[in-house]
């Protein structure tokens, strides 16, 4: 049983022409509504991209706590933590590229070291961003959130798990960084699967317990290539683990070394620059805890371009067979 | 023109002497920091604490008091001094200014003192928290007044006027921003190192309301105030002209100071080192003369 029983997935999840597809973004705005009926101190922040957010879902139902900011992402950090100072959650939203791209500082400042709680969508993050090319393609905004102390950074891998995110988001103590994409991606889960942050989730369990090859460890969208690669590689006769590690702190270090104990080679997949994404945390925790060899899936110390999403996504080398290639390269690495 | 009695002038005058003198004091033991601009804003400091807030310093979290918002961190030895003073922690804490594990950073860190509005430090984003400060305000129909203290120099970041802009939007007029104009920076004058005026105009031009104030004229900074409270459709800036390094002969108008603490290193045309520490306590403690009640 490749699939682990205890997780609730989506239908046809292994069948990508029949999987259901829908975007991140979407379950971010409909999350922040739900959240915003549960809690009226939640209030919301645009800058000038309040439809292609998703926000304009919560703008429209409850419009007097919606604000505008227009093109000024440092102002909109920093009006963030004024109104959470005064008793509002604020979420606020923009591309990854400029929110945290372009208001780093003040959302370290202002937000974290200031203990003010806000939750920070990245939206269009990744190289799916597509024909927009390079400069809207926010491939080092996990690496630039993770290492600011006291606060959490997700990834989600699906609508439905964007939605349980940005609800989850609003209840928690510290400021959130929720990264998005851009396009219809396949569904990984179910509307009822467990989500909680902080617990990543063993998607994909060996058929022998006591032979197990590999563990590929994968965040947001490229978690299904994650799965279709090792569904694949079962079918070639190997026996892996596949992590949902939506979150990317706090990581979760027990999963994460249990798995690697048990498979004695790692492999991480994301839509992020190697240097200091996901892998560089998964990297880093095993480095202290339990070292195996790794392989990292995503942009190698590059700039994207404009193309397709899926182009884009093969030609920097984040495909199904960039992932079976990677676990057959750690596997030999092993000691 | 604001009423104030005689006794009162007299108290806030005395009062920011003798924050002025905890500066030189703070800053000589913490052996770094900014001289110039703590002692410009003592007398701004002074009116607000002890004249102009509502608030109260052994109720801290009270909901309903006025914010004040510090957004050029680096001067917060005035700060720390007149919430001393004011009674939001013991005078004697002054002395752990920057030391390890001290509640009084080296510029402000909110979750460490509390009764602080904010952290800061990085120029530039002040204004907009305490825009989003004010938004707050008037979303729940709150009465408090938010007061953003800020810099000149401050006014050459690009966040500031993207607050500038917002604010007037929403005429946040619960909002009073007070800049404190005392033309100099690390690097030089402002006007050298990069223009800013004219300073009113800009402002009006973003549709707020601009008061020209003498920064050292406790009744010219709280007439401003009161009027301030008065303007209901638009947010409020306050240009008050200070003297950085005021009340110290060698500190005044020297952007040499604006960076230094006293009794560190030599600087030209000042007392020697050894010397810098007592000559500006002795020219304060001395200033007893020059108070303006006691002419009259």
């Amino acid at each position: 049983m490749p699939l682990n029983p205890k997780i609730k997935f989506a239908e046809n999840v292994l069948d990508k022409s029949k999987v259901e597809q829908k975007t991140t973004r979407l379950g971010f705005g409909e999350g922040l509504v739900i959240a915003g009926e549960e809690d009226k101190n939640i209030v919301a922040l645009c800058a000038d991209l309040t439809e292609s957010t998703q926000i304009h879902l919560f703008k429209n139902k409850f419009p007097e706590r919606f604000i505008e900011i227009g093109v000024a992402e440092q102002n909109m950090a920093a009006v963030a933590s004024g109104l959470a100072a005064s008793g509002k959650i604020p979420f606020i939203a923009s591309y990854g590229m400029f929110s945290p791209g372009r208001n780093w500082e003040q959302l370290r400042t202002t937000v974290a070291y200031n203990e003010r709680k806000v939750v920070i969508g990245m939206m269009h993050s990744g190289i799916s961003v597509g024909p927009d090319g390079g400069t809207h393609q926010a491939i080092e905004d996990m690496a630039i959130t993770r290492v600011i102390p006291k606060v959490v950074v997700v990834n989600p891998c699906d609508y439905h798990e964007a939605k349980k995110a940005t609800i989850a988001a609003a209840k928690h103590p510290l400021p959130v960084f929720l990264r998005f994409h851009r396009e219809k991606t396949p569904m990984v889960t179910a509307a009822e699967s467990n989500f909680e942050i902080g617990k990543a989730e063993i998607l994909f369990t060996p058929k022998e317990e006591n032979k197990i090859d590999v563990a590929i460890i994968a965040c947001g969208p490229l978690v299904h290539n994650a799965l279709l690669a090792a569904n694949e590689l079962e079918n070639e006769g190997m026996n892996l683990y596949v992590l949902n590690n939506h979150t990317i702190k706090p990581l979760d270090e027990k999963t994460i070394v249990e798995v690697a104990r048990k498979a004695g080679a790692v492999v991480t997949v994301e839509e992020h620059q190697v240097l200091g994404g996901m892998g560089s945390a998964v990297a880093e925790a095993l480095a202290q805890n339990y070292p195996v060899p790794m392989e990292f899936i995503g942009v190698r110390d590059q700039f994207g371009q404009s193309g397709e999403p899926n182009e884009l996504l093969e030609h920097y080398g984040m495909g199904v067979s960039h992932i079976k290639e990677a676990v057959k390269k750690v596997i030999k690495r092993k000691a | 023109m604001a009423h104030l009695h005689d006794e009162k002038i007299k108290f806030l005058e005395e009062t920011a002497n003798q924050i002025r003198q905890d500066i030189i004091e703070m800053l000589y033991e913490a052996k770094s920091g900014h001289s110039a601009g703590p002692l410009g804003m003592a007398d701004v400091f002074t009116a607000f604490y002890f004249h102009i807030l509502n608030h109260d310093p052994k109720n801290l979290g009270w909901p309903d008091r006025d914010r004040l918002v510090l957004s050029n961190g680096h001067i917060c030895p005035v700060l720390y001094a007149a919430m001393a003073r004011a009674g939001y922690f013991p005078v004697e804490e002054l002395k752990t200014l920057r030391k390890l594990g001290s509640r009084l950073q080296g510029h402000p860190h909110r979750p460490w003192l509390p009764g602080l509005e904010t952290s800061s430090g990085p120029l530039g984003s002040g204004l907009s928290q305490a825009a989003g400060m004010a938004y707050a305000a008037l979303m729940d129909k709150k009465k408090y007044n938010i007061y953003c203290l800020m810099s000149d120099a401050e006014q050459q970041t690009g966040n500031i006027w993207e607050a500038a802009m917002w604010a007037g939007k929403h005429k946040l007029n619960n909002l009073t921003a007070v800049m404190d104009r005392n033309n100099i920076q690390i690097d030089g004058f402002t006007e050298d190192i990069m223009p800013l005026e004219p300073l009113r105009e800009k402002y009006e031009a973003f549709n707020w309301h601009v008061i020209d104030v003498d920064g050292h004229n406790f009744e010219e900074i709280v007439g401003a105030v009161e009027e301030a409270k008065a303007i209901y459709e638009k947010p409020v800036l306050i240009l008050a002209h200070t003297i950085p390094g005021k009340g110290i002969d060698f500190m005044e108008f020297d952007y040499r100071w604006h960076g230094i603490p006293p009794g560190i290193g030599d600087v030209k045309d000042s007392p020697p080192k050894a010397e810098q520490v007592k000559v500006a306590l002795a020219q304060l403690r001395t200033l007893g003369g020059k108070i303006k009640s006691e002419h009259q």
